[in-house]
């Protein structure tokens, strides 16, 4: 026979109860067939002969009777009582099925079938309306996301984008009248004067450099920490050939500006970088030397 | 001067096996050294350029002949200076992989396509565009505030509080108060995170993620609040179909005609598959010149699917989704 006291003061008080979790304030059962959820004398399954339980399985309730016969048995310790789906008629049933036994578990076991049909009420209810679905994030792929959108906001350069479009809307004319900048006038003027500054800058070239040939030279020689025979032989040289190279300076100086290059080549002493500066004022010097086949002719003169 | 200095020294270390010229000469006389020079540099030029196929292993310093040797050092010097020309940097957008889809501006099929799809009624002028903003259930602070600002932004736009009421019931409803467009702003953890923008008379419907969002005051620089006057729209670098119709999209949030007046133009800025856009303000200074000063709240997109019809996410019919494992393997394929 079961001795329910036995039981009760061994596990619920002096020894160990596998299914008791206990807190700051109240001891929980946690077994599956307890009818309150609490650890207490009358609550207990493990401890009382005589008890009943409600439980639903997928939408239907079952009331569970233990049978202490059965106590050596406990796979067919529990009856299991198929509960209608019509709340009142279910109390019935367990009015009918626990006649005679105590107060305290048909109460309780009333009270938990409707705590069940209520929670499976709201169930049916919040299925009807929108379920808020989860969607899982990668980590990796959000970090990687955040990343590839900061490079892309980089190489997007928006600012500048969008300027460039509210320009070419400017100028394909789609804001009209309100903006009166004359575009198409002002292009040409732009060109127009581009042409005439090139025109004029070869001009001006020709007539600073005879005007400031002068004071040039007195430059040179301040500059020159190197002070180089060849440097001395340039300005000689020079000053004996600019009057024979005057009236052949304006038609070369455009030649003179291309071969530039050429010129420093062919002077390999280097000291093409010092004549920089010199050779823009010395302009009838350089022709001597940036035609290879000219200076032979030349030098052979002299 | 120098130059007569050199074509001496040379003359007289020249080689004699290649003197045979020179030898005739006398060293005072020096215009037929420069001749004989200058013939000799042209036959030296001659024979180098007829004999450019040297021995890889060749370098200038073999050549014992002085001169020669001066005037191969200085054609390769020539040579380097002229370098090859500036090379183009690899850039993503220079790299991305083509795609088949990317739009002829005159593709007659996309033209007729363009003609007869959902927005030809908006393109063609019939419709005006009305906007209801709503959001997911219980918005947080900075989600209102959102939308309460994208509802600024956009002319007739009105902003409703969801109550917990279903798109599909509420559709039907907007349809037949005259809205074109539905936006719904998902929120998670008091964050926008989802927009889903739905064209309202059967129209697509189009998810995107919504990332680094910034309300008004958290601008700096920022102008003042934008007017009532009707934005200009900017859609840049929408290449692909599906771009196009995102970009139409997009557009057809907007009012047609934009008053200048205003001076305000909207932007959506596709870069790398991400929608940037940002709400200015211009001005221009003179013609070569525009200033701009940013309003409004910025945000970016980025596309997670396309789908037909109004929004059904169970039975819609998709026209793209995103697919992580096959679109984002190779990181040069965009697809807007």
């Amino acid at each position: 026979m079961q001795h329910d006291d036995v039981i009760w003061d061994l596990i619920g008080n002096k020894s160990f109860c596998s299914y008791k979790v206990k807190t700051k304030t109240q001891q929980f059962c946690r077994n599956e067939y307890n009818i309150t959820g609490l650890c207490n004398r009358s609550s207990c399954p493990l401890a009382n002969s005589q008890y009943a339980t409600v439980r639903e399985e997928k939408g239907l309730c079952y009331l569970y009777m233990k049978v202490i016969e059965r106590a050596a048995f406990p796979a067919r310790m529990w009856e299991k009582v198929k509960l209608d789906r019509n709340y009142a008629k279910a109390l019935e049933q367990i009015d009918e099925n626990l006649i005679y036994w105590p107060r305290f578990i048909r109460h309780k076991c009333k009270q938990r079938l409707t705590k069940i049909t209520q929670y499976l009420i709201r169930i049916r209810k919040l299925t009807l309306k929108r379920q808020r679905k989860l969607v899982p994030l990668s980590r990796k792929v959000e970090r990687r996301e955040k990343r590839r959108e900061e490079k892309a906001l980089i190489a997007a350069q928006l600012e500048n984008a969008i300027e460039k479009e509210l320009l070419d809307r400017l100028k394909q004319g789609t804001y009209g009248d309100i903006y009166n900048f004359p575009i198409h006038a002002f292009d040409k003027a732009m060109e127009k004067q581009e042409e005439d500054t090139e025109s004029e800058e070869e001009e001006e070239e020709d007539e600073e450099e005879s005007g400031t040939r002068e004071f040039v030279a007195e430059d040179e020689f301040e500059e020159s920490d190197l002070s180089d025979f060849e440097d001395m032989n340039n300005l000689k040289g020079s000053s004996d050939e600019e009057e024979d190279d005057e009236e052949v300076s304006s038609e070369e100086e455009e030649t003179e500006e291309e071969l530039e290059e050429e010129k420093t080549k062919a002077k390999s002493k280097g000291k093409a970088p010092l004549k920089g500066p010199i050779r823009k004022k010395r302009a009838y010097v350089e022709i001597e030397y940036e035609q290879e086949t000219e200076p032979a002719q030349k030098s052979k003169a002299t | 001067m120098d130059s007569t200095k050199v074509t001496t020294s040379e003359s007289v270390s020249k080689k004699k096996g290649k003197t045979k010229k020179l030898k005739q000469k006398i060293k005072t006389d020096e215009a037929p050294v420069q001749e004989m020079e200058q013939a000799e540099i042209e036959v030296t030029e001659n024979k180098s350029e007829s004999g450019a196929c040297f021995p890889p292993t060749f370098s200038v310093s073999e050549i014992k002949n002085k001169q020669r040797r001066h005037a191969m050092f200085l054609k390769l010097k020539e040579e380097k200076r002229k370098a090859p020309p500036k090379e183009v940097p690899k850039t993503i957008e220079n790299q991305r992989i083509y795609d088949e889809t990317t739009v002829n501006p005159e593709d007659e099929e996309v033209a007729f396509d363009e003609g007869t799809d959902e927005f030809s009624a908006y393109f063609n002028r019939l419709t005006n565009p009305k906007v209801l903003i709503t959001t997911s259930d219980r918005p947080r602070g900075r989600t209102v505030r959102f939308c309460e600002q994208l509802a600024t932004m956009i002319p007739h736009a009105h902003v409703y509080y969801r109550r917990g009421l279903a798109l599909k019931r509420v559709i039907p409803q907007c349809i037949s108060r005259g809205f074109t467009y539905l936006m719904v702003i998902n929120e998670d953890r008091k964050v926008p995170n989802g927009l889903v923008l739905c064209h309202l008379p059967d129209g697509p419907t189009a998810h995107f993620k919504v990332s680094s969002v910034r309300l008004r005051k958290e601008m700096k620089r920022r102008g003042k609040d934008p007017t009532e006057h009707v934005p200009e729209v900017i859609l840049n670098n929408f290449t692909t179909r599906l771009g196009h119709s995102i970009g139409r999209m997009f557009a057809a949030l907007f009012p047609h005609d934009p008053q200048f007046v205003g001076r305000q133009v909207a932007t959506f800025h596709n870069q790398r598959d991400f929608i940037f856009f940002r709400f200015h303000r211009y001005i221009f200074k003179n013609e070569k010149k525009v200033g701009i000063q940013e309003l409004g709240p910025r945000f970016t997109l980025k596309l997670r699917s396309l789908q037909k019809g109004t929004f059904d996410s169970k039975f819609g019919e998709y026209e793209w989704v995103h697919k992580r494992h096959e679109m984002d393997s190779s990181r040069r394929k965009f697809h807007l």
